[in-house]
C-alpha cells in the first residue's frame, strides 16, 4: 500500500474508533433526553409541588394521586435497611480482611465475595421472599409476607461485598509507614485499626459507602419481588411497601399505552431516581480520587 | 530533664491483657461478620437447591410454560436468553472494544477525552431499570422496533457497553510498552501495532472481560419488564424481531404466583440460570489462568 493511502486508512480508523468512545456520551444524551421529554409532558398535567410534596401515590386508580413521597419513603426504608447490614458489615470484613487476615484468606475470601455480588437478584428476591421472610416471621411479630424487612437484609447482603471490597483497597493504599508510627507509639493493632488507618482511608470508606447507598436506591428486582405493591408513607419495615423502581416493574408488566398520563408516571419516577443515584456516584468518584490524591 | 519542662500528662493505661483482648475482639468480630455473609451464600444456595432439584428434568428444559405447574418448562425461556445474550454481544463488543483501544492507545488528552472518561464512569454507576427506561423509549417507541429480540439485545448491549469499556481498558493497559515501542521500531504505524501487536496479547484480558459483561447482562431482569418483554412466551423467538422472554423474566413470572408449585418451579429456573453463569465465569477463569501462564 503506498504511503498516503496507508495514512488514509489510519486516519478513517482513528475517526472510526473516536466515534465509538464518543457514542457513550450519546447514552448519556438520549437517557437525559428521553427522562426530560416524558417528564415535561408529566408535569403539564401534575404541578410539580403535587409530585414532590404529595403524600399519596395512586396513579392506576379511578381517583389518582400523584404524590411520590410513599415511594421515595419505600425506597429510604429498604436502603436504610441494606446500609445497616452492609456499611457495619462489609467494613469489619475489609478490616479484617486487610489487618488482621494473612494472604491465604485473603485469596480464597475475595472470589467467594465476589459470587456473593456476581448472583443475578431475581434470584436474591426468591431468597428474601421465600426463605429470609418465613424466617424473620417467627420472630418478628406482625412481619407480613411481603415486607421492607426481608428485602432489605438480604439487598444488605447483596451490596456488603461492594462495601469490603472498595473499603479494604482504601484500607490496603494506606501507607505502612503510618501503622509502624502508631506501633512504635505503643498502640496496640485494635488501636492502629480503629484510630489511624480507618480515619486515614476515610475518604476512600466513604466513597464506598455513597457507592452502596447509590446502588441500594437503585436495586429493582428485590424490592419488586419480595417488598410488595403497596405504596405507603411509613417506616415501619413489617408491612408492604413500594420503592420507585418496583413502581417503574409494576407498570411495565401491565399493558399502559404510550401517551398516557399513567405511563408518563414510571418516566418521572425514573427521572427522580436517576438523578439521586448521578448525583452520589459524582460524589463518590470526586471523594475517590481525593483519596487517590492523598497518598499518590 | 529539669523541673521547668511541663510534665507529660500521664495517660491512663489499661492493663495489657484487656488491651491484648480487645485486640483480638475486634479480628474475631470482623471474622464472625464474614462467615456470617458467607454462611448467608450457603444458605441461598441450599435454600434453592432443595426447592428446586425435584422439578429439574429433561422435560423441564424442553417445555413450554404452561398454566399447570407440573407440565410447565422453560425452553422459550432459555431459547431466548442465549439468542438475546448473542445479539447484545455482536452489538457491544464492537463498540465497546474500539471505544477501549481509542481512549486507551490514541490517548488524546483533549477535554473531549476528559469528558468521555467521566461519562463512561458515571454510565456504569446508573441503575440497570433506568437503562430500561431508555430502550422503552428510544428503541421500542423512537425507532419502532416494538418489544422485539432486537430492542432487548440494544439496551442490555448499553448496558454493559461502560463494563466492557472499563475491562477492555484494563486488559489494553497490562500490555507492556516495549511491545509496542518493538513494531513501531521495525516501522509499523499505529493501527499496524494495535492490530497486529497490542490486541492479540491483549486477548485473554479482554475476552476475560467480555465473558463477566455478559454473564451480568444474562441475569438482568428489570431493564428488559421494562421495554415490556412478555411474561408468557409459548413459542420460540424465530428472528429480530420476534416477541420473546427470557429465563429471569420466566423465574420472576414464576416466584410472583402465589401457588408453592410454581415456587419450585422458580427454584428450578434459578439452578438452570446459575449453572449457566458458573459455566460462564470457569470459562473466564480458564481463559485468564491461560493468560498468565503465558504470561510468566
Amino acid at each position: 500500500m503506498s504511503r498516503s493511502g496507508r495514512r488514509a486508512v489510519e486516519f478513517v480508523i482513528e475517526r472510526m474508533l473516536f466515534l465509538c468512545a464518543a457514542g457513550s456520551i450519546l447514552i448519556t444524551v438520549g437517557i437525559i433526553g428521553v427522562l426530560l421529554f416524558e417528564t415535561v409532558e408529566f408535569l403539564r398535567e401534575v404541578s410539580f409541588v403535587e409530585f414532590l410534596f404529595g403524600t399519596e401515590w395512586t396513579p392506576l386508580f379511578s381517583d389518582k394521586h400523584f404524590g411520590v413521597l410513599p415511594l421515595v419513603s419505600g425506597t429510604l426504608l429498604t436502603s436504610l435497611i441494606a446500609m445497616a447490614v452492609a456499611l457495619p458489615g462489609g467494613l469489619l470484613t475489609a478490616i479484617f480482611l486487610s489487618e488482621y487476615a494473612g494472604m491465604a484468606i485473603r485469596r480464597t475470601v475475595r472470589p467467594v465475595l465476589e459470587i456473593l455480588a456476581g448472583v443475578p437478584t431475581v434470584v436474591y428476591g426468591y431468597f428474601a421472599l421465600q426463605f429470609v421472610t418465613p424466617l424473620l416471621q417467627p420472630l418478628v411479630p406482625g412481619l407480613a409476607g411481603f415486607n421492607a424487612l426481608g428485602p432489605g437484609l438480604v439487598m444488605g447482603l447483596m451490596i456488603l461485598p461492594l462495601v469490603s471490597s472498595l473499603s479494604e483497597d482504601a484500607l490496603h493504599n494506606v501507607p505502612n509507614g503510618l501503622r509502624e508510627g502508631s506501633y512504635a507509639l505503643g498502640a496496640t493493632k485494635m488501636q492502629t485499626a480503629l484510630r489511624v488507618v480507618v480515619p486515614a482511608a476515610f475518604s476512600g470508606i466513604s466513597a464506598a459507602a455513597i457507592l452502596a447507598v447509590s446502588r441500594a436506591i437503585g436495586e429493582t428486582m428485590i424490592v419488586a419481588i419480595a417488598a410488595g405493591q403497596q405504596p405507603r408513607l411509613t417506616l415501619d419495615p413489617r408491612v408492604p411497601v413500594e420503592t420507585m423502581t418496583a413502581y417503574i416493574v409494576q407498570v411495565s408488566l401491565g399493558d399502559t399505552p404510550a401517551g398516557t398520563i399513567e405511563y408518563r408516571t414510571i418516566f418521572a419516577v425514573g427521572m427522580l431516581l436517576f438523578l439521586s443515584t448521578f448525583v452520589l456516584n459524582l460524589a463518590s468518584t470526586w471523594l475517590r480520587n481525593r483519596f487517590r490524591e492523598e497518598y499518590a | 530533664m529539669t523541673d521547668a519542662s511541663p510534665a507529660a500528662v500521664p495517660t491512663p493505661v489499661r492493663p495489657p491483657f484487656l488491651r491484648h483482648s480487645g485486640d483480638r475482639l475486634l479480628g474475631l468480630f470482623g471474622l464472625l461478620v464474614m462467615l456470617l455473609a458467607l454462611a448467608a451464600l450457603a444458605a441461598l444456595l441450599f435454600d434453592i437447591t432443595r426447592d428446586g432439584i425435584g422439578r429439574l428434568s429433561w422435560q423441564f428444559l424442553t417445555s413450554y410454560p404452561s398454566r399447570r405447574a407440573a407440565e410447565a418448562g422453560i425452553l422459550p425461556a432459555l431459547a431466548g436468553s442465549v439468542y438475546v445474550i448473542g445479539i447484545t454481544a455482536l452489538i457491544a463488543v464492537p463498540l465497546g472494544v474500539g471505544a477501549a483501544v481509542y481512549l486507551e492507545e490514541y490517548e488524546a488528552q483533549g477535554r473531549l477525552s476528559r469528558l468521555i472518561e467521566i461519562n463512561i464512569a458515571n454510565l456504569a454507576g446508573v441503575p440497570s431499570i433506568i437503562y430500561g427506561l431508555l430502550g422503552l423509549g428510544l428503541f421500542v417507541r423512537i425507532f419502532g422496533m416494538g418489544r422485539s429480540v432486537l430492542a432487548g439485545s440494544c439496551t442490555l448491549a448499553l448496558l454493559v457497553l461502560p463494563t466492557v469499556i472499563i475491562s477492555t481498558r484494563e486488559a489494553l493497559r497490562a500490555v507492556p510498552k516495549s511491545l509496542r515501542e518493538g513494531s513501531y521500531a521495525l516501522g509499523a504505524t499505529k493501527w499496524q501495532t494495535i492490530q497486529h501487536q497490542v490486541l492479540p496479547a491483549a486477548l485473554p484480558g479482554v475476552l476475560t472481560g467480555l465473558i463477566l459483561a455478559l454473564s451480568r447482562a444474562i441475569g438482568e431482569t428489570a431493564p428488559l419488564i421494562t421495554i415490556g418483554a412478555l411474561t408468557y412466551v409459548p413459542f420460540l423467538p424465530d428472528g429480530l424481531w420476534s416477541p420473546f422472554t427470557v429465563l429471569p423474566i420466566q423465574i420472576f413470572n414464576w416466584v410472583s404466583r402465589p401457588q408453592a408449585a410454581f415456587a419450585e418451579n422458580a427454584a428450578a429456573g434459578i439452578l438452570v440460570l446459575l449453572v449457566l453463569l458458573l459455566a460462564m465465569n470457569a470459562v473466564a477463569i480458564v481463559v485468564r489462568d491461560r493468560f498468565q501462564r503465558r504470561a510468566q
